[in-house]
């Protein structure tokens, strides 16, 4: 660890692999999740959902479940939904984007499988699991809405017949030159189709929620498993009427989101209404199978990309057109979550030409919404997947071809094609450490060497050379692109009258270390002991202000208001140290919490005193107001943009179509770290769940719409023997856009490891004529597509993705589209 | 109902209960040791980890009444009741082996497990030892450090 030169004996925070303060409740658990709590009288809420992609609801008899032992209450979509708004989309990304009603239970028609229908209100969970059974819906089955492109046609069941229409929205992006001119003088056009398969996000705790009323006043308290308890109390108070003064909402412990928690949820706004209407205590906790229907769905899209280049391998142009799948509903940022990726597709490369296009279409399945990148994993697998096609195309080393068009580190700040000004990088840097640590060369060697000998098992090369925008996000581009929200964030510092410091923050934490994090942060600024400070977050009304936790965002847009508060604590405390100093402000030396007079070292006072000083308030300056505590907001002017070299070796059997990961090497830049031990933890995490979409994870439709992945023994987590040892290691580029010089690090290694995996895999099978092979890559598709390319069996899939619905990848591209122009 | 008698974290518990009351929902929801959460219902992810007459179970996958009898032991049962950690709980810390922290119990009563039959495990004979339980924040690979660092703990203390 390092001391700056100002700063000899107290060791700097910032940087330092501090141990969390969150882990002891952790791992001892007295832990505080939302399913923990119980209050006297509480009830339990269950909900039935709909066992069909889409009926209309004939009839729903809900008294007879009031017969069953412990049962309270009961309602049916239509009891809820005088008392209820439709369920709110803050993103209407076009201006003429079909908007469709969502009541949290559905009244006269479910649209996919999981939809409620009605809830039943008992004395405990299993008394109100039983009696859901009591509860008598007649429903007339309806055409199901599957295949993305079917949907889109003449003549096809609408998932909303109110609208007429299918399509949700179509939002172009174009820029620079045109893009039929740029392919007209293009000597290679490169075109593929990539299918994103649906995600189930799979946080580690169900979503839950508790709402405790008190009726004579009509004040609630809900606790919710929730990544953003700021956005659900102002969106809670529209749907169910209740004054936002009334309304707190409090995340407590939470264990996990990865997007899914950034929602705001029909079972929220129903517990609200039910404890309104009762007057007692509710609670309502998923079944993980109940989950994964109910909880909102991840990617879910049809990419068809088309790359323009010289034959010496410069980039001339780019085309996208995403076909996006909306689900049934849109929920809270359903329809922009595509659109995060709209601007990432050019990612580190220079080109004259891109146009983009999306399509949002409905279907009859849970609503897609962010999961952990949100686009950005769709973007960059598709522009890391075309450099190695279009490399393959030009017998070009993968690595050569993205050198010869990546923005060199001379050329930052550089703004894309895509209009994103990149504030800093070093792409050279970050690779060459890369390929060092990964030993490329001789991983070259011994694959070509083991193709020559006829190896079964063929090694295979993948690289992906990253870059992402996050740290959402400026306010004025969160308008340009009519999001309804800002995307600023809050600190409010303040020094006790012991001289110990909270730090109220609102951002909200679960699982990513803000408080270890803030800490850190305000304990370089103040001049304290890191154990001295406190970090308040995740209740409205402990930490009234916030935008809360997505988009790694937290430490780019709240760490800076950390940091920005703590300087302003300092600069009042400036002001009664030079008053008690008979000295000038600017004649004040301030390190390590002291204050002393230039020339003078005896005449000094700590931070501490000064803060029993301004609580005392006896002896400060004429006019000053009687305290240090200092609030915060920032607004950020621009995105964050780290970027990394991941490198990706595996082992593909040719007989069995098994993969086994057997090295991965990332360096990644962030910017500056704060603390090295939990960047590199979100490294490792992000990096699990970026190889799960390569390998192992997809929400499986059956053709009636049904999900046949319903449960977490059909869907794959991975385990610990599914995932390699990871080496990763870091660059640091600071950012220019903040004081900390930090970018974010969340959603990073998922961005960056899905198209290192599958561009390994299909680099060892490349000899062998296969270009792709669809997500996930099990062992069976491996297989298929050595028997495709070999002729030895059709194209199309005979795998559990059954006929009618969405194409897989890895279908010929048409020829037309292939090879020199 | 059925009578039980189980000890739980050295306390001895008396209590009549349905005959198909999981002992998760005994442990949560009657003796109100939330320690052990519910990340599953189907015994996939682990998450309820403890350990009854000395070997680790799911807590989800086992009915309070085939408990009867028995010890149970939650990861609130581990450590001093003040809050010293033991060498599994304490490694999980400072190798940064949790984020949320959800899986954490499970994954610490399934370690324990691992070690016992195990006192010296490679880090694939971790991995494969764990591999009932799910963590979604990790990419495990902290985990498996800290297990491997409790083991030395036990090692050394053994000589």
């Amino acid at each position: 660890m390092t001391a700056g030169p100002a700063d000899r004996t107290h060791e700097r925070e910032v940087g330092r692999a501090r141990a969390r303060k969150e882990d002891a409740h952790l791992v001892t658990g007295q832990t505080t999740w939302t399913d923990n709590i119980s209050v006297p009288g509480m009830l339990h809420m269950a909900v039935l959902r709909s066992p069909m992609a889409h009926a209309r609801i004939d009839r729903v008899d809900v008294p007879p479940a009031l017969e069953r032992p412990g049962v309270v209450a009961a309602f049916s979509g239509r009891d809820l939904a005088d008392g209820l708004a439709s369920m709110p989309c803050v993103w209407p990304v076009t201006e003429d984007i079909v908007m469709p009603d969502h009541p949290p239970v559905a009244v006269d028609e479910v649209r996919y499988a999981g939809d409620p229908v009605a809830v039943v209100i008992a004395r405990d969970r299993y008394a109100a699991a039983d009696a859901l059974e009591a509860v008598d819906v007649d429903y007339t089955p309806l055409e199901p809405v599957l295949d993305l492109e079917a949907a889109l046609a003449e003549g096809a069941p609408l998932v909303h017949a109110d609208k007429g229409t299918n399509r949700c929205y179509v939002w172009p992006l174009t820029t620079g030159e045109d893009w039929d001119a740029v392919r007209a003088r293009a000597d290679v056009v490169v075109s593929r189709r990539f299918l994103q398969q649906r995600l189930i996000p799979n946080a580690m705790e169900p979503r839950a929620v508790v709402v405790m009323p008190i009726a004579a006043s009509g004040e609630y308290t809900m606790y919710s498993a929730t990544q953003i308890p700021h956005i659900v109390r102002v969106l809670m108070a529209m749907v169910t009427g209740i004054p936002e003064q009334k309304l707190r909402v409090i995340a407590p412990d939470v264990g996990g989101g990865f997007g899914s928690k950034l929602q705001v949820y029909g079972e929220e706004a129903v517990a609200l209404a039910v404890a309104r209407t009762l007057g007692r205590p509710v609670k309502w906790t998923e079944s993980r199978s109940e989950g994964y229907l109910a909880t909102h769905h991840g990617r879910g899209q049809i990419q068809d990309v088309q790359v323009a280049a010289t034959r010496d391998g410069k980039l001339l142009g780019l085309k996208v057109d995403l076909l996006a799948d909306m689900g049934a509903y849109l929920m809270l940022i359903t329809p922009g979550t595509p659109l995060l990726g709209a601007f990432m597709y050019p990612a580190i490369y220079k080109m004259d030409a891109y146009a983009f296009t999306c399509t949002g279409v409905f279907t009859t399945r849970t609503p897609t919404d962010a999961y952990r990148g949100a686009g950005r994993p769709e973007a960059t697998f598709a522009i890391e997947r075309m450099m190695d096609e279009l490399a393959a195309e030009l017998g070009m080393d993968p690595l050569e071809l993205r050198r010869r068009n990546w923005i060199r580190h001379d050329e930052f700040p550089y703004t894309s094609i895509a209009g994103l000004t990149y504030d800093s990088g070093d792409y050279e840097a970050a690779t060459e450490k890369a390929l060092a640590l990964f030993g490329y060369e001789g991983m070259r060697a011994e694959q070509q060497e083991r193709v020559r000998r006829g190896d079964p098992v063929r090694l295979g090369i993948g690289i992906s050379t990253y870059t992402e925008m996050c740290g959402v996000a400026p306010s004025r581009v969160l308008r340009d692109l009519r999001y309804a929200a800002g995307g600023w964030e809050t600190a409010n510092v303040r020094m006790l009258p012991t001289g110990k410091v909270e730090v109220v923050t609102g951002t909200s934490p679960h699982g990513q270390g803000h408080v270890t994090c803030w800490s850190q942060i305000a304990a370089d600024v103040l001049g304290v002991p890191f154990e001295d400070v406190e970090v308040v977050h995740g209740d409205t009304r402990a930490a009234p202000q916030g935008m809360d936790t997505y988009g790694s965002r937290s430490l780019v847009v709240g760490g800076t208001a950390v940091h920005e508060a703590a300087q302003k604590v300092v600069e009042k405390a400036r002001r009664i140290a030079a008053h008690l100093l008979e000295a000038g402000e600017d004649d004040l030396d301030f390190a390590e919490g002291v204050f002393s007079v230039k020339g003078s070292p005896d005449a000094r006072r700590t931070i501490q005193e000064i803060a029993f000083e301004a609580f005392s308030s006896h002896d400060l300056p004429d006019g000053m107001e009687p305290t240090i505590h200092a609030d915060h907001v920032v607004d950020p002017d621009n995105f964050s943009y780290p970027h990394g070299t991941h490198l990706c070796a595996v082992d593909v059997d040719t007989e069995t179509g098994h993969t086994r990961i057997r090295s991965y090497v990332c360096v990644d830049d962030v910017g500056r770290v704060v603390n090295p031990v939990i960047v590199e933890g979100q490294v490792h995490g992000g990096l699990a769940q970026g190889i799960g979409q390569a390998l192992y994870e997809e929400a499986v439709y059956d053709a009636d719409g049904n999900l046949t992945s319903g449960t977490m023994a059909d869907y794959l987590v991975p385990s610990a023997v599914d995932l390699p040892e990871f080496t990763t290691e870091r660059t640091e580029t600071p950012a220019t856009t903040n004081p900390l010089g930090v970018k974010g690090v969340g959603e990073a290694g998922t961005i960056a490891s899905t198209p290192a995996v599958v561009n390994a895999i299909v680099d060892a099978l490349r000899p062998l004529g296969v270009t792709d092979v669809p997500m996930p890559c099990t062992p069976e598709r491996v297989w298929r597509a050595i028997r495709q390319a070999r002729g030895e069996e059709d194209a199309a899939p005979t795998d559990r993705r059954p006929e009618g619905t969405v194409p897989t990848t890895g279908q010929a591209p048409a020829p037309s589209e292939e090879g020199l122009a | 109902m059925n009578r039980i008698s189980v000890t739980v974290d050295g306390v001895a518990y008396q209590d009549d209960v349905e005959p198909r009351l999981l002992l998760v929902h005994y442990l949560r929801d009657r003796l109100g040791l939330t320690g052990t959460p519910i990340g599953c219902d189907t015994g996939s992810c682990g998450a309820c980890t403890v350990e009854l007459d000395g070997r680790s179970v799911k807590s989800c996958s086992v009915l309070a009444v085939q408990a009867d009898g028995g010890e149970v032991t939650t990861v609130q049962g581990l450590g001093a009741p003040t809050g010293g950690l033991d060498s599994l709980q304490r490694a999980f810390h400072e190798k940064h082996a949790l984020q949320c922290g959800y899986c954490t119990p499970g994954m610490i009563m399934a370690a324990r497990d691992l070690l016992r039959e195990n006192p010296d495990p490679t880090p694939d004979e971790v991995r494969h030892g764990l591999e009932g339980n799910l963590c979604r924040c990790t990419g495990y690979q902290n985990i498996v450090q800290a297990v491997l660092a409790a083991a030395r703990e036990g090692q050394e203390a053994r000589t």
